[in-house]
């Protein structure tokens, strides 16, 4: 592995990612363990730490039949031969069921169908902060890894002893240990029937190298597709138990109203309905979401509202309200005010980022059940631990009298972080003694989730004649730190993140921060590049060392045709940059109808490289997918808000991309055999919106610095698709 | 006032009680536990909920149930037959045409429809027809592909 010094920028703490702390830890007797999967071979992933407090004899209590806290990962092979691999990650769509089973698959020798996958069930599986931040593919993709392999070594190990043979002769291919010599073989199943071994990952296991791999970097089919094209598949909101109840919120007419009175009795008549009060929380429970609904609508309730800030006032309020300067999140190197008195080719810009929304297909849902003060949540989350912790407080219950599942969900993109859903069921479910589900409206997705952090970023920038960047000043007001450091090579910077009190509920999202900040940075740096008069990409490189980054750079330009003369009215644009772990860079062409204003997107080219790839296929879904989701807060979405109040809270009123929004779109795939393989399904959503916007520049003169963008082309008279 | 329905759904006669208002959705995800028919919106604006009412796509969340007796209603789950996944079942999988797969029943069933009636649709036909079907993972060219291979696979098949 080649450590890249270039690039060796801390990961940047995403301050919207809501973090919880690992305050429980795993503690399971293994003979419990057995009890409940079975006998076998049981192989578990422990986080360092946890391995030296247990060698060091320090942490909790700790006897030889508890397994060690902070597992990562763990894995059972039973008597019959089946594969059972457990993670605290989830599956929203990004395709991790298929890349993490081949990875299992690959180090243990066995057929992709012989894995399966435990995702995101507290009771079953390690504890696990959640799946955001492309950490799945970098850290648990190798954790199963190396499970994998000590298994396939422990398996190994019992032929040899039982064979009475060297170990270093034996190997593993399809489920099965070989001994060429002697031409003896025993499947897994015949090895570890009747044993209960558990063992420890050693610390150091070779892998099977990327460049041998045989499941793994393959472009395997989702594993259980046929699931979801027969709609067999539940997913949280498909989630039935006997006797449930359908759950309605009755909400708020504005952000952060209290509630005066609330008078439930002409619901509590109807037949079948639960009505609960508790603080500002109402809802209803009934034996179908019709009935649900009517008896939501029989609560009279009084709230009192707060005047709020509008949307028309955002962007002034952002920059004119941060925090202390002791919440700034600064990075500063060489002496920027001192470059900038003293250069001539200076420029800054402002760049405003809208608040948008996730939008998951699948809105928020939660079944919940109670046993006693044991209590059970099915729902949609990318935080099972923490939606169990949120159930936790908000009940005042150990965390080991809740267990949460998570079914394979319609989708997060870093909006299903919270726990909201499962508290409501849980709330009515206990008042109504029954299970109950609430599955939220398409308004109250768009109303009560949260949004992608709206901001300001200024940017002030310093270059020599010739094309080398001097200086860098970067401000961003409240939309986060992803990626706001920059990749390109500048003696001076000053790069600061100013915190503002958010007017709306503000969160994670596909790629974070990143997205704001390299739009802005990559728009800059097309500023520049126009004032020096030079090409956009020339000027890139001049400016970059990072080989990785300057690699998809050119072989992007090259495969997108960069170079070749462009006709008229054609316009090309690139946009990319180095984001949690993978680089991407993203090249677009548009050309302009002079008569009518009508500028169109041509085609989309995005170079990508992630290091080795698992999935070929599944990485060219995400990369397509990050850019048609990108498109939407490029162009066209933005969150409308008055006085506490969502204006645009419905598909038919929030311009997500549909079918006709789609250009032709080519993705270039750079292999690393010798790289680790990291994250793709946040990375490649950066570089499309500073594509088109450099794009739409080239080809009209137009400089978009909002995003979404198309407000201001219309108001030019001029159409964006 | 709850009334009484006989419906037909995916060749099977069932009876329902239900408000005459009632969505078709409703009564598929509540009542039958057919669940493979999404509830994505409400409004009609983004297609999961999309079965089939005489071979035709319909969007299940604004149709009342009192309009269906005497009508055929297709869900996905009625869709392949036995073991034998329908020719656009079976391109969706050929084509990866999936991520969270949230709108891949809605897909399918306008896709079925819009292949009943024109066998071998243009790019443009299909994108007009599946307008108003939201991907949010973002694999509407997939599904586009998936769509040609139905077509071609129908077209070849006796």
């Amino acid at each position: 592995m080649t450590v890249n010094k270039s690039l060796a920028l801390p990961l940047e703490p995403e301050r919207y990612e809501l973090h919880s702390p690992s305050s429980v830890l795993f503690e399971t007797n293994r003979r419990e363990f057995f009890k409940f999967f079975g006998a076998g071979i049981f192989v578990i992933c422990a986080a360092p730490k946890a391995v030296t407090l247990q060698e060091s004899g320090g942490g909790r209590r700790n006897s030889e039949d508890n397994l060690p806290q902070e597992i990562d990962a763990w894995l059972h092979i039973g008597e019959t031969g089946e594969i059972t691999a457990f993670t605290g990650k989830v599956e929203v769509g990004q395709n991790i069921r298929t890349s993490l089973s081949q990875a299992i698959a690959e180090e243990l020798r066995v057929p992709l169908a012989s894995v399966r996958l435990v995702m995101g069930d507290t009771q079953l599986v390690p504890f696990d902060m959640g799946t955001f931040g492309s950490r799945t593919t970098p850290i648990m993709n190798l954790q199963l890894r190396r499970v994998s392999a000590a298994a396939r070594d422990g398996l190994i190990a019992i032929a040899a002893k039982q064979w009475n043979a060297d170990p270093a002769k034996l190997s593993a291919e399809n489920g099965k240990i070989s001994d060429l010599s002697s031409k003896r073989s025993a499947s897994y199943a015949e090895l570890v029937k009747g044993r209960q071994i558990t063992q420890l990952l050693p610390a150091e296991d070779p892998l099977i190298p990327p460049a041998q791999w045989k499941v793994a970097g393959q472009p395997v089919p989702k594993v259980d597709g046929r699931d979801f094209v027969t709609g067999k598949h539940r997913y949280p909101c498909d989630q039935t138990l006997p006797g449930m109840l359908y759950g309605k919120v009755i909400r708020p007419p504005s952000f952060g109203a209290t509630l005066v009175s609330a008078d439930l009795h002409a619901a509590e008549q109807m037949p079948g309905v639960t009505a609960v009060r508790d603080g500002n929380f109402l809802g209803v429970a009934a034996p179908s979401s019709a009935l649900a609904e009517k008896a939501g609508a029989a609560v009279h309730a009084e709230w009192r509202s707060e005047p709020q800030l509008s949307a028309t006032d955002l962007f002034e309020y952002l920059k004119k309200n941060p925090q202390r300067p002791d919440d700034r999140e600064r990075y500063e190197t060489g002496d920027v005010a001192k470059v900038f008195s003293a250069s001539e080719h200076k420029l800054s810009a402002t760049y405003n980022i809208h608040y948008i929304a996730h939008a998951p297909l699948e809105p928020r849902a939660a079944l919940a059940q109670w046993n006693g003060d044991q209590l059970t949540v099915w729902t949609g989350t990318q935080r099972p631990f923490g939606v169990r912790s949120e159930l936790a407080t908000a009940f005042h219950l150990p965390e080991e009298k809740i267990r949460v599942l998570m079914p394979d969900t319609g989708s997060g993109y870093g909006g299903k972080h919270t726990a909201d859903a499962a508290l409501e069921a849980a709330r009515l479910a206990r008042a109504a003694k029954q299970p109950v589900k609430v599955n939220w409206t398409r308004e109250e997705e768009f109303t009560w989730a949260y949004f992608r952090p709206a901001g300001v970023i200024e940017i002030a920038s310093a270059a020599s004649p010739g094309g080398k960047i001097t200086a860098w000043e970067f401000h961003n007001y409240n939309s986060g730190t992803a990626g706001f450091r920059t990749y390109y090579d500048i003696p001076n910077q000053k790069i600061e993140f100013h915190s503002v009190n958010s007017p709306l509920r503000q969160g994670s999202y596909r790629g974070l921060a990143a997205t704001a900040n390299h739009f802005a940075r990559e728009v800059h740096m097309d500023e520049i590049a126009a004032s020096l008069k030079m090409d956009p990409l020339e000027f890139r490189l001049k400016n970059l060392k990072d080989e990785r980054l300057r690699a998809v750079f050119e072989q992007g330009a090259k495969q997108f045709g960069w170079d070749k003369p462009r006709a008229a009215n054609h316009g090309f644009g690139v946009g990319g940059g180095y984001e949690k772990l993978g680089y991407t860079a993203t090249f677009v062409e548009v050309t302009l109808k002079p008569d009518t204003g009508d500028i169109k997107i041509q085609r989309v080219l995005t170079a990508f490289d992630c290091g080795a790839i698992v999935n070929p296929d599944g990485l060219r879904n995400q990369i397509i997918g990050a850019n048609i989701m990108g498109l939407g807060g490029a162009i066209f979405e933005a969150i409308e808000f008055e006085n506490g109040r969502i204006i645009n809270n419905a598909f038919s009123k929030y311009r997500v991309p549909r079918f006709r929004d789609v250009p032709p779109m080519e993705t270039l795939l750079i292999d690393r055999k010798n790289e680790r393989p990291v994250g793709a399904g946040e990375a490649p959503i950066v570089g499309i919106a500073p594509a088109i916007s450099n794009a739409v520049f080239a080809v009209s003169g137009i400089r978009l610095r909002n995003l979404p963008m198309a407000p201001l082309l219309v108001s030019q008279g001029y159409q964006l698709s | 006032m709850p009334t009484k329905y006989a419906l037909l759904i995916n060749g099977r006669p069932v009876s329902v009680e239900a408000e005459p208002d009632a969505t078709l959705l409703s009564i598929l995800r509540e009542q039958l536990d057919l669940t493979g028919t999404k509830y994505g919106c409400g409004e009609g604006q983004c297609g999961a909920c999309t079965v089939l009412i005489d071979g035709r796509a319909h969007r299940s969340c604004e149709t009342p149930v009192s309009t269906l007796p005497g009508k055929s209603i297709t869900t996905i789950e009625g869709l392949a037959e036995n073991d034998r996944l329908h020719p656009v079942q079976q391109a969706f999988l050929d084509e990866g045409a999936m991520q969270c797969a949230f709108c891949t029943s809605g897909m399918i069933m306008s896709a079925v429809s819009l292949l009943n009636n024109r066998p071998n649709p243009t790019d443009a036909e299909i994108v007009q027809f599946l307008q108003g079907n939201i991907c949010r993972c973002g694999t509407y060219p997939r599904i586009l592909a998936a769509i040609h291979r139905a077509g071609a696979a129908k077209e070849a098949r006796p």
